[in-house]
């Protein structure tokens, strides 16, 4: 805290301004940002191509990049249509399980008593595999997207409650006596102070919970469904065609980044202040 | 309730103590203490730290209740936390992910009656809140994070937070004890122009003592914990105080006979058990 700084608040602001990034630097870096994963994508698979050609590989083993996006192209209009059934119910699963993991995690973080009493049972059905409730969960609702729905939420929810739980717990006594001091009540503290500090690590939930909604998607839909990204790798791999599978893959992990970018733009915009313009 | 005590008194103290933890391991944090603040005044409590000084305020607040003893402010006794008090602490305490204006803000959207008005109409608390930054020089900040401001700014922010919801009680918990040499001195000149502006009550805790020279009129000196009062001494130097007025002969001769005072009374302190 150096005191000529803030002897006048003139040499202050010029101070701050002074400290952020020119702007056509930024504007750089974020074409840099663009550029650097979609080379690697690309090299990546440049590799793989390699690879294949190189030892010959069966595409029933390992199908070509060139061999598997041909497919991709050729039959686009019924991958594409398994894949909105995918994406739907991984988003609806998603949805909702974020939503029961802020709630849950709210309740959780705000009381020491039910923290306790609640966590161990938490971590205890955590401990068992969803992918072995699905069987129980076709026995009580029927085969159906549902299914995938509901697993999605089992399998996402968890790093969601847990996180937004351990980040409401944790306390901060003076940001706290702040509110207290103003006759805040339980709800004002918990909207104004606790929600917007566990941010930051909410998000971090959050990227947890996609890859979770996913997986438990495609999960159940090997299993329990006929329609859906799973059920394409099922039948795919059942008539021994690589290709095809590698085709309805593609189009999932091009879903996965398109959610996660999504949800780096939002991070952007909400928890800009922990990052201090970094 | 007491009609019949003449000054009449905006804070009192009835034989109040606190203790903190419960049997075996309680610790006294205040000691058996009465005082009265008249309304208007400005009241300094020094001493050493960690002689509960902090607790008297929160007591005030009350942030915390009393073990025994009675608590009054502005005519109804302290039973929890209570909106006509405006508080700063040493750490400035800005909520991280707000701007400066929505920092000193923040007491319009939580305490009543402004809660409700603000919610029906944010222009006339929003053009207050600017008001504010303008008097303590943070004009221009408004719309900057707080670890986009010095520490000093911080706590000018922090002031205005304090003062946002017009409290006619303003707790001051070493507000500028974090800050360098020059940032304090400056903020005490705001601090007394924003309270003879308006002639709010302050009790401001400090270590400093000629920091509660310059801005109080009334000082009381706390023992080592657990906390007693062992003086309560009026000053009345003129005002306004500007920092050449701390070399004048009246607030040297001041600084040195509180100085007096608190060495007598740390002799006055039993030492032996």
């Amino acid at each position: 805290m150096s005191a000529g700084t803030v002897a006048q608040p003139v040499t202050a602001s010029t101070a701050v301004t002074g400290a952020a990034p020119a702007p056509a630097r930024r504007r750089r870096r974020i074409r840099w940002t663009m550029v650097m994963p979609v080379a690697f994508a690309l090299l990546l698979l440049a590799l793989w191509e390699g690879t294949v050609r190189l030892f010959g590989l069966p595409p029933y083993i390992l199908p070509a990049p060139s061999v598997f996006l041909q497919v991709l192209v050729a039959r686009h209009e019924a991958i594409l249509h398994m894949a909105g059934q995918t994406a739907q119910a991984t988003l609806m699963g998603f949805i909702i399980g974020v939503g029961v993991g802020v709630v849950l995690g709210g309740v959780i973080g705000s009381s020491r008593a039910v923290y306790r009493m609640v966590y161990p049972a938490l971590i205890g059905f955590h401990t068992i595999p969803s992918v072995a409730l699905i069987p129980l969960f076709v026995i009580w609702f029927g085969v159906g997207p549902h299914i995938s729905v509901l697993t999605a939420v089992v399998v996402c929810f968890f790093p969601v409650v847990v996180v937004v739980a351990t980040a409401i717990a944790t306390a901060s006594p003076e940001l706290d006596d702040v509110l207290r001091s103003l006759g805040a009540t339980r709800a004002d503290v918990l909207f104004k102070v606790a929600f917007p500090r566990a941010l930051p690590q909410f998000f971090g939930s959050i990227k947890l919970a996609i890859t979770g909604a996913f997986i438990g998607t495609i999960v159940a839909e090997t299993v329990a469904a006929n329609s859906g990204i799973g059920y394409v790798m099922v039948v795919a791999t059942n008539n021994m065609d690589g290709a095809l599978a590698f085709a309805a893959l593609t189009v999932l992990a091009f879903m996965g980044v398109g959610l996660y970018a999504a949800s780096l733009l939002l991070e952007k915009r909400l928890t800009g202040w922990a990052y201090r313009g970094r | 309730m007491e009609e019949n005590s003449p000054p009449r008194s905006f804070v009192e103290f009835d034989r109040v103590t606190l203790t903190y933890g419960e049997g075996e391991t309680a610790t006294p944090a205040l000691d058996e203490t009465s005082l009265r603040i008249a309304e208007g005044e400005f009241v300094a409590v020094v001493g050493p730290s960690g002689c509960g000084k902090s607790s008297l305020l929160k007591l005030v607040s009350g942030l915390l209740r009393a073990s025994s003893g009675n608590v009054v402010v502005a005519a109804q006794e302290v039973t929890a936390p209570i909106k006509i008090v405006g508080m700063a602490f040493q750490n400035p305490n800005l909520l991280p992910w707000r701007t400066t204006l929505r920092n000193v803000l923040l007491p319009a959207e939580i305490v009543q009656p402004h809660r409700a008005k603000f919610r029906r109409d944010k222009a006339p608390y929003v053009e207050r809140a600017r008001r504010l930054l303008l008097t303590v020089g943070l004009d221009g900040f408004e719309t900057k994070l707080p670890w986009q401001l010095s520490g000093g700014m911080q706590q000018r922010a922090s002031l205005c937070r304090a003062l946002m919801h017009e409290p006619s009680l303003l707790l001051l918990d070493e507000p500028f004890g974090a800050l360098d040499a020059f940032t304090r001195e400056e903020l005490w000149a705001v601090l007394q122009t924003l309270w003879m502006h308006k002639h709010f009550t302050v009790i401001l805790v400090t270590h400093d003592l000629r920091e509660a020279l310059f801005l109080s009129d009334t000082i009381y000196v706390m023992s080592a914990r657990p906390g007693r009062i062992l003086l309560r001494k009026r000053f009345d130097l003129p005002r306004p105080r500007t920092l050449a007025s701390t070399y004048e002969p009246k607030f040297v001769d001041a600084l040195a006979e509180l100085r007096g005072y608190i060495a007598e009374a740390r002799t006055l302190v039993p030492i032996s058990e």
